[in-house]
C-alpha cells in the first residue's frame, strides 16, 4: 500500500516565488534563479512514493536538500508547488487543525541533536505527544513506559536529558516518536552526531525495532554506508534534485550517473552486495551415480579441485576434492558415495557478504549457495567475490 | 539658522498634557483610586508581618537559595534597619517595587511574547523601549503629577514604565533564542499556539525572562527612591529629606538600608533562574 506519495515536489525559498517558480519550469539551473531572484532552490520537482512498512532513505551531501525535502513530508516546511500525500491527503491543503492532528496521530520526527525538552524528565519528555494528544496522565505514563522500555532505557525515567549519553538520548528521541504509535516516522539524520560504534549499534537496533514495529521510515542522512544498512530503497540527492531512485544494490552496481559512481567508490561493499549479486555459476557438477572417473574428468576439464554433487533437481548432496576421486581411481572403486562430504559451508542468495566474509578467508573450500529447498543457486569463489567488492559492474555468471 | 522660528515642542507637549488632562481626569482619578488601594493593602500586609518572623522568613529563602553567606548577610542588613528604625519605611518601600513589579510582569511578559511572535509588534515595541529607557527618569515625573497629583501613585506608575522594558526585551529575547530544533520538535508532534508557549517555550525562556524580572526590581528599587521627589515616601522619602535638610548622618543611614534591600532582592531573584 503506498503510505506517502511525493509528486513533483518544489521548494524555493523566498517571498514571492512566481517568477523563480516559472524559470525553473524553463529550466534555468539553481545559480541562475539565485542570480537573477535572490532566491535559493532547497527542492527541485522531486517525485516517488514510500510504501507502507518501507524504510526510505533519502541521502546527499549537506546542501543537497534532502533535510528541506523530509520537512515537507510533515510541512514543518510549506512546499512551493507540489503535492504531498498522506494517505491520499495533500499536506499542503490541510486546515492547521487537521494539519495538528496529522501532526499528532500519524507521523513523528526524530532529529539529529535529539531535541530533547532540558526542563523535562526522560518520562515526560517520552510522553510529550502524548501530552499534546491530550491523553490523561496514568495513560500517558504507560504507553511512555512502553517505548521507554522498547528503547531500553528503563531505569532512567526520572532522570534528566543532560545526564545521559548521545547515544542514550537519541533512544528517547525515538523512544518519543513510538510513543504515540504514529504510521510514519521521519527521521533526520539521527545518528549523525553519535561516535561511529555506537552509530552502528543504534542503526542495528532501529533495524530491530523496525522488524517489530513495520512503520513506514523515511530516513535523512549523508552517510552511503548507513543508507545502504538501513535502506529498502535510497533516493540520492545533489544540487536539490532526486540524481537516483534505487534498491541498495541498484545504486551501488547500477550508478546512474558519475556523481552517483563517485559517491559509491568508498563504500564498504560488503555490507550492501548479497551472495547472489556475487557469486558465479557452478562450472560443473557431478551426480551420485558418476563414478570418480567421470568427476575426476569434470574437475580437469575446468581446472577444479573440488565438485560439487547434485542430484538430477539440482539439490546439493556435497562436495568430492580430486585428491580423494584419484585415490578411489587407483583403487578401482567405481561409486563416489564414500568420499562425499556432506559437512560444508552455505549460504544463502540473500546472504550479506559481511557475514561471510570470515569462511571466504579461512575455507579451502567455495562456498555454496543454496536456496530453502537446498538447490544449488551458485558458488562463491574468492575471485569473484573480490571483483564484487572492488568494482561496481555486475560479476559475469559464467 | 536663527531665521527658522523656534520649533514650540515644549507648548504642544502642555496642551497635549492640559488636553489629556481634562479628558481622561475623572477615569485616571478612578484608577488611581484602586492602584493607591492596592498599594497600600500590600503595605498593610508587609507591616502585619512581625518584623522577628519577617527577618527569619528571609533569612531561610536566602540560606536555601543562595547559601550561607547571603544568609548572614541578611541577617545582619535586615537586622540594621529595624535597630535604626526604618523598618516601617523600607516596609513601604518594598510594597511599592513588589506593585510595580507585579504589573510589569503582568503587561511586560504578554507584550514580550507578543514582540518575539509578531514581528510587527516587535518594530513598533523596540523603538518605544528605547524611548523609555533612554529617557531621562526625571523627566518621567513631571507629567504624572498633572494626571495623578503628588503622592505614592504618580510614583510607582513612573516606576512601572521606568522598569518594564527590561521585562518585555528579555521575554522577547528569551523565547527568540528557543533552539529551532526544539521548535520543529513541538510542531512536528502537532502542538498548538498554547502548547507549544507553555510546554516548550515559556519553560526554556524561563531563566532569560527571570532575569528580566531581576532586572525589573533593581529599576524599580532605584525609581521608587527618585520617585519621591513627587511625594511617594518610603526610604527615598527619607533620602530626600535628608537632602532637603542637609542632615548627612540620615541620608546615609537610609541609603545604606536601600542597598541591604537591593543586594538581598537581587541574590535572591538572581538564584530563582539558576534552579531547575
Amino acid at each position: 500500500m503506498e503510505k506517502v506519495i511525493i509528486k513533483n515536489l518544489t521548494k524555493i525559498y523566498g517571498h514571492n516565488t512566481d517568477r523563480a517558480m516559472q524559470m525553473l519550469r524553463n529550466g534555468a539551473s539553481n545559480q541562475e534563479i539565485r542570480e537573477k531572484t535572490k532566491q535559493v532552490v532547497g527542492v527541485r520537482d522531486a517525485s516517488f512514493t514510500v510504501e507502507q512498512g518501507e524504510s526510505f532513505v533519502i541521502m546527499g551531501l549537506s546542501g543537497s536538500g534532502k533535510s528541506t525535502l523530509l520537512r515537507c513530508v510533515n510541512r514543518l516546511i510549506k512546499a512551493t508547488a507540489g503535492e504531498i500525500l498522506i494517505d491520499g491527503e495533500d499536506i499542503n491543503q490541510m486546515s492547521s487543525r487537521r494539519l495538528e492532528q496529522v501532526r499528532q496521530e500519524k507521523i513523528a520526527m526524530v532529529f539529529q541533536r535529539f531535541a530533547l525538552l532540558p526542563h523535562r524528565t526522560i518520562l515526560d519528555n517520552i510522553a510529550y505527544g502524548l501530552e499534546v494528544q491530550g491523553l490523561r496522565r496514568p495513560i500517558r505514563q504507560e504507553k511512555a513506559t512502553q517505548a521507554l522500555e522498547l528503547v531500553g532505557l528503563k531505569g532512567w525515567e526520572d532522570s534528566y536529558p543532560d545526564s545521559l549519553s548521545g547515544g542514550m538520548q537519541q533512544r528517547v528521541g525515538i523512544a518519543r516518536a513510538l510513543a504515540t504509535d504514529p504510521d510514519i516516522l521521519l527521521m533526520d539524520e539521527p545518528f549523525s552526531a553519535l561516535d561511529p560504534l555506537i552509530r552502528q549499534d543504534m542503526q542495528d537496533e532501529l533495524l530491530d525495532i523496525q522488524q517489530k514495529l513495520q512503520k513506514t521510515i523515511l530516513f535523512v542522512t549523508h552517510d552511503l554506508d548507513e543508507a545502504l544498512k538501513v535502506g529498502d530503497r535510497i533516493a540520492l540527492m545533489k544540487d536539490a534534485r532526486i540524481v537516483q531512485i534505487g534498491s541498495p544494490e541498484d545504486i551501488l552496481l547500477s550508478p546512474a550517473s558519475d556523481y552517483v559512481a563517485r559517491f559509491v567508490e568508498n563504500v564498504n561493499r560488503s555490507r550492501a552486495l548479497t551472495a547472489s549479486t556475487v557469486m558465479v555459476k557452478p562450472r560443473a557438477v557431478a551426480y551420485p551415480k558418476d563414478g570418480p572417473l567421470t568427476a575426476l574428468s569434470h574437475m580437469e576439464r575446468h581446472g577444479l579441485s573440488t565438485i560439487f554433487v547434485t542430484d538430477r533437481a539440482g539439490h546439493l548432496q556435497g562436495y568430492v576434492q580430486a585428491e580423494e576421486a584419484s585415490d578411489l581411481v587407483d583403487k578401482g572403486i567405481r561409486e563416489l558415495d564414500s568420499i562425499i562430504r556432506h559437512n560444508m559451508p552455505t549460504a544463502s542468495p540473500d546472504t550479506m557478504l559481511a557475514e561471510i566474509m570470515d569462511t571466504l578467508a579461512y575455507c579451502k573450500v567455495p562456498v555454496a549457495v543454496i536456496d530453502e529447498q537446498r538447490k544449488l543457486k551458485g558458488v562463491l569463489v574468492r575471485g569473484s567475490v573480490i571483483a564484487g567488492l572492488a568494482g561496481g559492474r555486475r560479476v559475469s555468471h559464467e | 539658522m536663527n531665521s527658522i522660528p523656534r520649533l514650540p515642542l515644549a507648548r504642544w507637549t502642555d496642551q497635549a498634557i492640559d488636553f489629556l488632562q481634562t479628558r481622561w481626569g475623572p477615569s485616571t482619578q478612578a484608577f488611581s483610586d484602586q492602584m493607591e488601594n492596592f498599594i497600600k493593602g500590600m503595605q498593610e500586609i508587609l507591616l502585619g508581618i512581625p518584623p522577628e518572623l519577617f527577618i527569619i522568613a528571609v533569612v531561610l529563602l536566602a540560606w536555601w537559595l543562595t547559601g550561607g553567606k547571603m544568609a548572614i548577610f541578611s541577617l545582619a542588613g535586615l537586622f540594621f534597619i529595624y535597630n535604626v528604625q526604618l523598618w516601617t519605611v523600607t516596609m513601604e518601600t518594598l510594597a511599592m517595587v513588589f506593585t510595580a513589579v507585579l504589573s510589569c510582569g503582568i503587561v511586560g511578559i504578554p507584550l514580550g511574547i507578543l514582540s518575539a511572535k509578531n514581528q510587527t509588534a516587535h518594530n513598533i515595541i523596540a523603538p518605544i523601549l528605547d524611548f523609555m529607557q533612554t529617557l531621562p527618569a526625571f523627566v518621567y515625573l513631571l507629567p504624572a503629577i498633572p494626571f495623578f497629583g503628588l503622592g505614592v501613585v504618580p510614583g510607582v506608575l513612573t516606576t512601572i514604565i521606568f522598569a518594564m522594558p527590561p521585562v518585555i526585551r528579555l521575554t522577547d529575547l528569551g523565547l527568540r533564542q528557543v533552539p529551532q530544533e526544539l521548535i520543529e520538535l513541538g510542531k512536528s508532534f502537532g502542538s498548538t499556539f498554547l502548547q507549544m508557549l507553555f510546554k516548550i517555550e515559556l519553560p526554556l525562556a524561563r531563566s532569560t525572562i527571570l532575569a528580566g524580572i531581576n532586572q525589573c526590581i533593581m529599576l524599580s528599587l532605584s525609581m521608587v527612591v527618585i520617585a519621591a521627589m513627587i511625594g511617594a515616601k518610603g526610604l527615598g522619602g527619607v533620602v530626600w529629606r535628608a537632602i532637603q535638610t542637609l542632615k548627612f548622618g540620615m541620608g546615609f543611614e537610609a541609603g545604606l538600608a536601600i542597598v541591604v534591600i537591593a543586594m538581598i532582592l537581587d541574590r535572591i531573584t538572581q538564584n530563582l533562574g539558576k534552579s531547575r
